[in-house]
């Protein structure tokens, strides 16, 4: 369970990010989570319930935006979305491990006045 | 006359764990610069991790210096478990916390003399999910799975075992008492993690472990070489 502390560096970064751009209320974060990041959103959902209202003020929500895994095979040339873990393109079946996308943990934005 | 401003929206794309990537891109320089290879070692609690290590660092005594970093929640045993084989290592307790973070690796690598060492081995909280996710700085990442733990755990903790570099298969010496599959279970591993190099060891019986010595007294000898 290390969305709660995952949940601290995001509230650290979006308070951060606030007071650079003089803002003084936080109404809305946009998080975008890999889908291989190893990170469970309803978890992060979970923590952010627990302490977002503390830190950025009663009223903040949180939105999670999930990103699918893309991968690129080295034989094909090209990029697949692999619809499960074992990642083989869908066209020659080579096993992949050149992960392009999906293992992001990134505040993508945030709603501010 | 408080008029409320009208939200708007700050565009971010930062990484939340932009600090610690931070921090273990700094680790990766200082390992670099001391020329020390730096392994960060992963598996489920029970998986392993400190009998290799210790058997490793004894028969390696006098061909690879090598140090140690050690986290558990609690209780310095590991580090003291380790310390029979006479190398240097340095026991982290991270009281709650489920994973190593790159500054706890930063302050913990002060302790040791990297200029002296050749190895540096982190032995990571005994987790399968947390750790995955923090770079701590290593050149490589070695994933333990013990056959006492089912053939279908790397499909079961894909992320993890997605981002290994080396798999080490232990407690071999019992597959047969604990009816592994062998086959199935490199099959799995194989399909997880296509580029990773599986080793096959008994810290118990010593099988496989020469392969395995190899393979690190390889990589420390290349660090070396001018």
């Amino acid at each position: 369970m290390h969305e709660l502390s995952l949940m601290e560096d995001t509230l650290a970064l979006a308070m951060e990010q606030a007071a650079q751009a003089g803002a003084t209320r936080v109404h809305r974060l946009l998080l975008r989570v890999g889908d291989q990041s190893g990170v469970v959103p309803e978890a992060l959902q979970f923590a952010f319930d627990a302490l977002g209202p503390t830190v950025l003020g009663e009223g903040v929500r949180l939105d999670i935006e999930r990103v699918p895994v893309v991968c690129w095979c080295s034989q094909c040339h090209d990029s697949f979305q692999p619809n499960e873990i074992i990642y083989a393109c869908p066209v020659c079946d080579r096993l992949s491990d050149e992960v392009r996308q999906g293992k992001e943990i990134e505040l993508a934005s945030m709603e501010v006045s | 006359m408080s008029e409320k401003p009208t939200p708007r929206i700050l565009d971010v794309s930062a990484a939340v764990l932009s600090k610690n990537d931070d921090l273990a891109e700094h680790n990766r320089s200082l390992f670099a610069d001391q020329g020390v290879v730096v392994l960060n070692l992963l598996s489920s609690p029970g998986s392993g991790k400190t009998e290799l290590l210790r058997r490793t660092l004894t028969d390696l005594k006098g061909r690879v210096k090598a140090g140690v970093i050690v986290g558990d929640l609690e209780t310095e045993n590991d580090a003291v478990r380790i310390r029979e084989s006479g190398a240097p290592a340095i026991q982290i307790t991270t009281g709650t916390m489920c994973h190593l973070e790159a500054d706890m690796v930063a302050r913990a690598a002060e302790s040791l003399d990297l200029h002296d060492l050749g190895l540096l081995i982190i032995e990571n909280v005994g987790n399968l999910v947390c750790p995955a996710a923090y770079d701590l700085g290593e050149e490589f990442r070695v994933v333990l799975l013990s056959v006492t733990e089912g053939e279908d755990k790397p499909l079961k903790y894909p992320t993890l075992f997605k981002s290994a570099h080396v798999v080490l298969l232990t407690k071999t010496d019992i597959a047969e008492a604990v009816g592994f599959n062998r086959d199935a279970a490199v099959r799995n591993i194989h399909r997880v993690a296509p580029s990773a190099a599986l080793f096959e060891v008994s810290a118990r019986s010593g099988d496989g472990m020469a392969a395995w010595y190899a393979w690190l007294e390889a990589l420390v000898a290349r660090r070396r070489s001018p």
